[in-house]
């Protein structure tokens, strides 16, 4: 089964971080994805730059384009992993061991849901088919 | 979480664990059975403990002293006040002072990632050695590598739990007896030791992937447990090109899998699966372990020829795009390295893709002559095939019908019974 570690986190997260060491930093997050590459269990990680963002609102229509997200952030979608565990609460343990931490940091678990449970016959379905295989993806 | 008692958790942390945990304490006690007995033990107190006072932040460090505590009141009780137990109280940072099991939240047991790997590859090694059975070495890999417990090795490979438990027992037992030590054999050795290491993780990924008989989904998580073993050995060999052979051939094969069977559950023969539903990824994890096993320039391993036969199948569109003169030639040298009449039935079925069913038939003929594999229904379904394709359909019938006798697996005998009816 997949699936997704979010690091989740707010502005006061990402102050906090900017006074830790970035050498540090790395050598803790480092150790954290060698972990998972050891036990034969990550199949991607990928993080995302936190400026210079956008946020495209559609409460309204035609939608709003603001820079962002910060200001007021409650959430920023900092980076992500994917896993390949048996269960659940194995992605739940790995993600006890991120090392992520300080006010607001959080990490969520979400299954990864696989093209297999979409209706096959639809064409679009059928497309995308097209375009993993094509290009190998997840 | 709807994880109410708590099991859960600590079945996870177990599964990540287990062989670090076993590794550390068969390291410091010596003693691969008595680490394997320790582990459990530790384990069995976590779980009376972790569900109500929730798990610790280092669940390794606290399962390893809980382990090495164990170990301790064991020597004391047999008054065996040795250096063993020297090393191991000083180890805790007690002398020898104990009092009761609680461990400290956050108590900081320091790990070396360079001695939990050697410690790793010492049970892999020790956990598949030669001196125990195929039977033996897969449950005790299953058990202490994999953290698996006795109930879900005894599901996946459906036997009863005391089968399980008494395997792993005489297994402890014969190390034993053999004065087995714990330790990553010495490089000279590795040669003769890989190839069983190497068989487990096979024979675990064919246990899982046959359909022969069982749940079907458990035994997809074992095929997943020993792409997950391949992949940790890779890690640990970077060195040794068959190991990565035989992670490619892993992935290869299991890239197949969501093409394998229908909606029915009833299994697809290779030329009929639709390639669009194999696992892409998978192909390419497959490529790329395979190009390093190729990087070494020792040639290809037994597993290494097998995932550059997958690898044809992989990259062709179709069976008719399929470079079928290349599969024959990987099957002669596997049939050289590994001479079976497995081999030669698929090196016939590739002869006849690559240059006919002529040329095809006379191989099998040999292997009929040879009096080879005489009561599966594989001889039987390739010569069928071979004769019907050559227009000899009263013969193809006689030799289908056979097939339809021998085959024990009921989905498969149901394709053949449909090849026989096509026959008419």
């Amino acid at each position: 089964m997949k699936y997704m570690l979010i690091m989740r986190a707010t502005d006061e997260t990402v102050a906090a971080f900017e006074n830790i060491d970035f050498t540090e930093i790395m050598e803790s997050m480092g150790k954290f994805n060698d972990d998972m590459v050891r036990a034969g269990i990550l199949v991607a990680a990928e993080g995302l730059d936190p400026e210079g963002g956008v946020v495209v609102d559609y409460s309204a229509e035609p939608p709003v384009v603001t820079d962002g997200p910060y200001g007021e952030t409650k959430e920023l979608f900092g980076g992500f992993w994917i896993l390949n565990v048996a269960s659940r609460e194995e992605a739940v343990e790995w993600a006890r061991r991120a090392p992520l931490a300080g006010p607001g940091a959080k990490a969520e678990i979400r299954r990864v849901t696989s093209i297999d449970e979409f209706p096959q016959d639809n064409e679009w379905i059928q497309k995308e088919r097209a375009w993993r295989e094509a290009t190998g993806q997840l | 979480m709807a994880d109410p008692t708590g099991r859960e958790a600590v079945a996870a942390v177990w599964r990540i664990e287990s062989a670090r945990i076993v590794g550390a304490l068969a390291r410091s006690t010596g003693d691969f059975a008595l680490a394997e007995d320790l582990a459990q033990e530790a384990l069995a107190e976590a779980l009376v403990t972790w569900p109500r006072e929730g798990v610790p932040r280092n669940p390794a460090g606290w399962l390893l002293t809980v382990g090495k505590r164990r170990a301790i009141d064991g020597y004391r009780r047999r008054s065996a006040l040795d250096e063993r137990y020297a090393a191991l109280a000083h180890g805790l940072g007690e002398g020898g002072a104990y009092a009761g099991t609680t461990v400290e939240q956050g108590q900081d047991v320091l790990w070396d990632p360079d001695q939990i790997d050697d410690d790793v590859l010492a049970l892999m090694f020790i956990s598949c050695h030669p001196v125990l059975s195929r039977e033996a070495r897969v449950t005790l890999t299953l058990r202490v590598v994999g953290g698996l417990t006795s109930d879900e090795i005894a599901k996946a490979f459906l036997v009863p739990t005391a089968t399980v438990q008494a395997r792993i027992t005489r297994a402890k037992k014969t190390l034993a007896a053999a004065r087995v030590p714990f330790e990553v054999p010495p490089a000279q050795e590795w040669p003769a030791r890989i190839g069983s290491v190497l068989n487990v993780v096979y024979l675990i990924f064919t246990e899982g992937s046959s359909a022969s008989s069982g749940d079907e989904v458990i035994r997809f998580d074992l095929a997943g447990e020993a792409q997950r073993l391949a992949r940790v050995l890779a890690r640990l060999m970077p060195q040794a090109p068959e190991v990565h052979g035989l992670l490619a051939l892993l992935e290869l094969t299991a890239a197949r899998f969501p093409a394998r069977t229908g909606p029915d559950g009833e299994p697809v023969l290779l030329e009929q699966q639709n390639r669009r539903r194999w696992d892409h990824a998978a192909i390419r994890r497959g490529r790329a372990a395979l190009a390093r096993a190729e990087q070494a320039g020792r040639g290809l391993g037994a597993y290494g020829l097998q995932a550059a036969i997958a690898e044809c199948h992989a990259v062709a569109d179709s069976v008719a795009a399929t470079d079928w003169e290349r599969i024959v030639l990987l099957y002669e040298a596997l049939g050289q390295l590994t001479p079976s009449p497995v081999v030669d039935l698929n090196r016939a079925a590739a002869v006849a893709m690559a240059q006919g069913p002529e040329a095809a038939l006379s191989i099998v003929d040999d292997l009929v002559a040879g009096a080879a594999l005489a009561h599966s229904h594989l001889l039987p379904s390739v010569r069928g095939e071979l004769l019907s394709r050559l227009g000899r359909a009263a013969e193809a019938r006689e030799e289908l019908k056979r097939a339809v006798e021998l085959c024990g697996n009921e989905r498969e005998r149901a394709v053949l019974a449909g090849k026989l009816t096509a026959l008419g």
